[in-house]
């Protein structure tokens, strides 16, 4: 009960307005804005500022002063036009970046719930596998993608024939090839489209794999929350597995999608990675390019967001709820 | 078992406690055919096999890399222009990790990125622990507006802010308070003598009108203890999900018992989340050990060595001969396996409770 003395002093946070809340609730409020005080306290004083400060550095120019400190003139729009009509390869980059990004997100999607939906299952040595699995995430992030990027000693190692390990740059070594799937798949009459998909896809395994850990977790905290009576009803009803998959597991796991399929957005177009991010700090690295990458990446973050806002509109039609109560 | 009820079963043997019937059986080969001979078994082996060759392909896939790096490490110079060495080293030699872990200063950066690692990533998950609480346990007004907010954060990629976030910790300001006591403010639309004025007021000496905390570790300390760290976004929505599943009767029992709430979640939700906080602190850990984004933004200068410097060619082993590149490509991921070095016994440690803190965030209200 000291708690309710501490918080009137401790809060003086926004007020919730005094309404028909009962005592309990209130207090709860209260409580509650303590606990996201930090968010709060740290948004304002220094994410807020950072935000405002590189949009307003995308209308200026920016020098150097010798004597230390900078200098900052007001140019308008000149940045947004340099990047859009003087900048050659900006837009270029842009465009492949999205390509690749519309193949990229579905596959690591499908390839993560096809992995969590195994990794679920009661088999001998999950733990192995799990642990393996989340390998790349703890440990091919950062300084080791940089390392990654420009590794040719794996390719090396690999010449006899393999895997894709990430260097890119691999051709002789794909493990499958166009025409060993369009054999497969010719009599199934499906278009040479997919064919590639398919093809693209699994030899960027490696790139897949790397970057589905975390939408892997996601998946599997999902499933693990849909209720085991309801699989055993299934069964006892006689649904096979394929069944129970598409009228259970999928429409419970859905919400999951959504988040995934937001995250995966956000990760991929987000990572050092990325074509148009690596363009961007290549332009930040070169000279007068500071207060142009600005423009350039808040450019790429409306269109992040207008897709991320296409994306979940789209998925949030489709997403079922269990609502319980 | 209906037939075998009908007969009357044969006494073979009678002690103590032990019996020993006979029934009339079906023999062996009859129910091992019944057993194995079925479209369910084959199904089940065939699926089995699948299930196991596809696990043990990503399993390579995933692995492989490291297995080259490793391989590499060994290697010595005249090993990568001999055609037939492939993984496993000719000439077995540790030159490249004696050279790397003396010459490249890996103790002091191994110090220093484990100060920032360790410091930062405690308070990371006990501040995102206290956010996900707020957010998934109280229903206060601006409680979603809040949560948009942390997923703006995730959103806005990181280099937009990269130069605008290192301004803001280059010359750090309160508010614009600490630039306005030292006479820095500076205010447009106002009139010269105003601006003069306020240019007057000197209750600080601060040349930079702002605190220089770039080369130190404030800026990352202060990113992590208000949320706003490297992937932090995505720590607060994790443990917003697992303590949604926290069933709210836990927490009722202990106000009923006259609990507070702060009490309530520093002694039952705390210790009931261990696993998912561990999940946290190992992301976060892990993350900040091998982020170079942060450190190459707020360490400028070379005076404090962390892991990104640890990536370089040691002098001692340049060398220029027709397999340069390779050797060169061989030393720089002799210097990522001394780096993830430490994160793999962390994670040999830490695993389990990766498994169990997804296991558990499943825990349902009913």
């Amino acid at each position: 009960m000291t708690n309710e003395a501490n918080l009137q002093h401790t809060v003086s946070a926004p007020k919730v307005k005094k309404r028909k809340l009962a005592s309990l609730d209130q207090r709860k409020a209260r409580a509650g804005w303590v606990f996201v005080l930090p968010f709060v306290i740290g948004f304002i004083i220094v994410y807020l500022p950072i935000i405002f400060n590189s949009i307003k550095m995308s209308f200026f120019s920016l020098e150097v002063v010798t004597g230390g400190g900078f200098r900052l003139d007001f140019v308008g729009l000149e940045n947004y036009q340099y990047a859009l009509f003087e900048d050659t390869s900006f837009v270029e980059t842009l465009v492949t970046g999205m390509k690749e990004l519309a193949f990229d997100i579905p596959a690591i999607l499908i390839f993560s719930l096809f992995m969590a939906v195994l990794l679920n299952q009661k088999m001998a040595g999950r733990a192995v596998f799990r642990s393996i699995f989340f390998i790349p995430v703890i440990l091919s992030t950062g300084i080791m993608e940089s390392i990654e990027g420009q590794n040719i000693l794996g390719t090396y190692m690999d010449q006899a024939g393999g895997v894709d390990d990430g260097s890119g740059s691999s051709t002789a070594s794909e493990i499958v090839t166009a025409i060993d799937i369009e054999r497969l798949f010719s009599s199934m009459k499906v278009g040479t489209g997919l064919v590639e998909y398919v093809v693209d896809m699994i030899n960027q395994i490696y790139d897949i794999v790397n970057r589905s850990g975390v939408q892997m977790l996601i998946f599997l905290s999902g499933l693990q929350s849909i209720s085991p009576a309801i699989y055993e009803a299934c069964r006892i009803d006689g649904a096979t597995s394929w069944e129970t998959f598409w009228k259970i597991t999928f429409p419970m796991i859905s919400p999951m999608i959504l988040v995934n399929a937001v995250y995966t957005i956000i990760d991929s177009f987000t990572t050092e990675s990325n074509s148009v991010m690596t363009y961007i700090a290549g332009v930040y690295k070169s000279s007068d390019g500071q207060v142009r990458s600005s423009a350039m990446a808040w450019m790429y973050f409306l269109l992040v967001m207008l897709i991320l806002a296409a994306v979940g509109g789209l998925f949030s039609a489709f997403v079922f709820y269990n609502r319980r109560d | 078992m209906d037939t075998n009820m009908q007969n009357t079963p044969k006494i073979t043997k009678e002690s103590k406690n032990k019996i020993r019937v006979e029934f009339e059986r079906t023999p062996l080969k009859e129910r091992l055919k019944a057993k194995f001979m079925n479209m369910y078994f084959f199904q089940r082996v065939a699926f089995y096999i699948f299930r196991l060759v596809l696990l043990i392909g990503v399993s390579y896939v995933v692995l492989f890399p490291f297995f080259t790096k490793i391989a590499g490490s060994f290697m010595s110079p005249e090993d990568f222009v001999d055609v037939t060495v492939r993984l496993i080293p000719k000439n077995f030699t540790l030159d490249i990790y004696k050279a790397v872990l003396t010459e490249l200063n890996y103790v002091q950066a191994f110090t220093n990125t484990l100060i920032i690692s360790v410091s930062g990533a405690i308070l990371q998950t006990f501040v995102c622990c206290l956010i996900g609480y707020g957010l998934a346990k109280f229903k206060f007004r601006g409680n979603k507006l809040i949560m948009m907010l942390v997923i703006l954060t995730m959103i806005v990629p990181h280099q937009t802010l990269q130069l605008s976030m290192f301004m803001q910790f280059r010359y750090f300001d309160v508010l614009g308070i600490l630039s306005f006591l030292s006479g820095g403010a500076n205010i447009a639309f106002m009139p010269e003598a105003f601006n003069e004025m306020l240019a007057g007021i000197n209750v600080i000496n601060l040349p930079d009108h702002g605190l220089a905390l770039t080369n130190t570790y404030w800026p990352l300390l202060i990113l992590s203890a208000t949320g706003l760290a490297f992937k932090n976004g995505l720590y607060i929505f994790l443990l917003r999900q697992f303590f949604t599943g926290v069933p709210d009767a836990l927490e009722e029992s202990a106000y009923i018992d006259g609990s507070g709430v702060f009490r309530t979640f520093l002694t039952i939700i705390l210790p009931l989340s261990v696993p998912m906080m561990v999940t946290v602190f190992l992301f976060s850990f892990c993350w900040q050990w091998m982020d170079d984004f942060y450190t190459e933004l707020f360490f400028t200068t070379n005076k404090i060595k962390l892991m990104p410097d640890v990536v370089d060619i040691p002098n001692s082993l340049k060398m220029d001969y027709a397999g340069t590149n390779m050797y060169e490509a061989a030393i720089r991921n002799t210097c990522g396996i001394c780096i993830i070095f430490p994160l793999v016994i962390l994670y040999a440690f830490c695993q389990n409770f990766l498994v169990q803190g997804i296991e558990r965030s499943g825990l349902t209200a009913d």
